[in-house]
């Protein structure tokens, strides 16, 4: 991991209703701490804040002469309300890359499962996956549905649903997990990123069929590099582990689902 | 030109090659910031609080961010005194920077037992946390009553063999050189002052508190003029070198602090926006002694001129 205190935007887009896609360049960010994709990058949104923004990778790449990060969020609060409205060409303070992501292998065949602003690393994994995956993306309505010819260009199939049905599968994405599995018996593992209660659906839905899951986790964070230990996410073993640096990602069976 | 100024200093005989530490618990045990730069270029690090067994410490959310500052609710998760032992201080030992191992316990027996440990482990040497609760007594923090305090400090002494024991302030009394006085007295060796503010942040869109906790304690920025005013009464209260620290970003914070009676400082908080944070606190209070025309950073300790 590296502090990189001015990573020039180099692209900035809108994509859908309040997701902002930025490539951000990181100087040899991706090479000297990449593992696998799903990591996270802790952003400092201008002075007047004290703490750092997690945001996951969506992609990376290394480059010459400087690697490059892309990140997809929504502005929520202060914070990323302020990296919403820097400009390409203006620089942030980045520090990453940070926390283990998705241990995927290269012939692993995975079933990849976003919702909302989770969407966007699962394309990241998608574009990693040596066999082409399939993506199940899940988002509240038409407006906010993004990124999809992107998956189709790296997925054999991308199945989209809202919640209120306006486009795609009208429903929660656990119902096409469960469709999924039942029809193919083929996938190694479910990796997911989304709200909790999606992830906890999700790994209810592949512990039914027997197929391993792994989610990535959200949590307020300090350091965002385990020294601070704020980031606690409670396990199922009565242990707390820590976001940034145990995870994002962890095995659905290590987390406990009821706290 | 190249500094020309004596950074050594020295904290109850520990001498340490700069007055910068970081701050107990915003350094995990050193592993993590060592990824970053060389650890030996830091003065001391105050290594995570530890208790005599295992904690998993308080549920999530942990953190709130505040205007200037955070609270933090983490509640002592640690590996327990043995693991660091074990697992952690071979690690820090490699390095040329001192360590300081942090304890709390929850009877004044728990604090004599983890000073006999650390002291034959070797540490250079051992920051007492009074800001914890007292099972004994109820549940009340010993740093809050001067007699609990005391007690604490006399165990902490009578079992740390040659090792310093330097007691650490809870900012959350009335006057806080009632504390001091007593705990010198009992005989601690250094303070180290200020601990965490109590606060509290409340979500106005679901009435909760952010920390799941309710309460947490405050750090930042937020709180250095209250680190600096505890310094200036503690220092002029008591004859013992002080370790100050609350809401340290820079050099001028770590000037202030020494002005107002500190021997050395600690950075905490400002690490999780800037991991070299100490680094550049270091830097800019050598650059302030030599604009100064000091000849050594320890011609600050104390040299506060109030009106
Ligand atoms: C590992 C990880 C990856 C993430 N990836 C993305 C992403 O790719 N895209 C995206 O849009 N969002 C992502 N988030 C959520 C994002 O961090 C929050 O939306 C953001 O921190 C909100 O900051 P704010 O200042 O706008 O909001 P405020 O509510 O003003 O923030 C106040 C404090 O709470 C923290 N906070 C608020 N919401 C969250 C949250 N959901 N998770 C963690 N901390 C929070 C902030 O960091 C800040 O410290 C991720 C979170 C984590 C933990
Ligand atoms: C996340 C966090 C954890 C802390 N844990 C401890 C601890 O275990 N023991 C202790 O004595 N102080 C602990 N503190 C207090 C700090 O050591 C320090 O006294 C305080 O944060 C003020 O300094 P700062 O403003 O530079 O952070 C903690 C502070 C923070 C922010
Ligand atoms: S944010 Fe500091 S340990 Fe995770």
């Amino acid at each position: 991991m590296k502090v990189e205190r001015r990573c020039k935007i180099l692209e900035k887009t809108v994509l859908a209703d309040g997701a902002v896609s930025m490539t951000l360049e990181v100087g040899d960010m991706v090479r000297t701490s990449f593992k696998n994709p799903g990591q996270f990058v802790h952003v400092k949104c201008g002075e007047g804040l004290l703490l750092r923004r997690p945001i996951s990778v969506c992609t990376c790449g290394e480059g010459d002469p400087s690697d490059l990060v892309r990140i997809v969020f929504e502005a929520r609060g202060e914070g990323t309300a302020w990296l919403a409205a820097r400009p390409a060409g203006h620089p942030v303070d980045v520090l990453g890359l940070l926390g283990n992501g998705f241990p995927m292998k290269k012939d692993g065949r995975y079933l990849l499962v976003g919702g909302g602003i989770g969407v966007p690393p699962m394309l990241g994994c998608a574009q990693f996956a040596g066999v082409k995956p399939t993506a199940i993306l899940g988002f509240r309505s038409k407006e906010k549905v993004m990124l999809l010819d992107e998956f189709a260009d790296v997925c054999e199939k991308v199945l989209p649903a809202t919640d209120d049905g306006s486009f795609g599968y009208h429903g929660f994405v656990d119902a096409l997990v469960r469709q999924e599995l039942a029809e193919n018996k083929e996938y190694d593992a479910v990796l997911a990123c989304g709200p909790k209660p999606m992830l906890r659906n999700v790994a209810k839905a592949a512990e039914e069929f027997g197929v391993p899951c792994l989610v990535s986790m959200e949590e307020r964070m300090g350091c965002g590099v385990g020294a601070c230990l704020v980031c606690a996410c409670d396990m199922a073993d009565g242990s707390r582990k820590h976001v940034c640096k145990d995870g994002p990602v962890f095995d659905a069976k290590e987390v406990d689902w009821n706290a | 030109m190249p500094n020309q100024v004596d950074m050594t200093v020295n904290l109850a005989g520990m001498v340490m090659k700069n007055p910068v530490c970081v701050a107990s618990g915003t350094y995990g045990f050193g592993r993590e910031y060592g990824q970053f730069y060389d650890l030996s270029e830091i003065g001391g690090i105050c290594a995570k609080g530890l208790t005599l067994h295992r904690r998993e410490g308080n549920p999530a959310p942990r953190i709130a961010e505040t205007p200037m500052g955070i609270l933090n609710s983490v509640g002592l998760q640690n590996p327990g005194v043995d693991a660091f032992i074990e697992h952690e201080l071979p690690y820090l030992r490699q390095f040329d920077v001192k360590v300081i191992a942090n304890i709390s316990g929850n009877t004044p027996e728990e604090y004599g037992i983890m000073c006999e440990k650390l002291a034959e482990a070797g540490v250079d040497m051992i920051e007492v946390n009074i800001s914890c609760p007292n099972v004994k007594a109820g549940g009340l923090a010993y740093g809050t009553r001067p007699e609990l305090a005391a007690e604490v400090t006399r165990e902490a002494k009578a079992h740390a063999g040659p090792v310093p024991v330097m007691v650490k302030l809870s900012p959350n009394v009335t006057d806080i050189t009632d504390i001091a006085k007593a705990v010198a007295d009992a005989g601690a060796d250094a303070l180290s002052l200020i601990n965490t503010l109590r606060g509290m942040r409340i979500d106005v869109n679901t009435n909760r508190p952010v920390l799941k906790m309710n309460t947490g304690g405050l750090s930042g920025p937020a709180v250095l003029p209250v680190a600096v005013r505890m310094v200036w009464e503690v220092a002029q209260a008591v004859n013992l070198p002080i370790l100050g620290m609350g809401g340290v970003s820079k050099g001028e914070d770590a000037a202030q602090l020494m002005l107002a009676g500190a021997t050395a400082v600690a950075v905490g908080t400002a690490m999780f926006a800037d991991p070299f944070a100490p680094i550049a606190v270091r830097d800019g209070l050598a650059d302030i002694a030599q604009r100064k025309g000091l000849t050594a950073v320890a011609q600050l300790t104390g040299a506060v001129q109030p009106w």
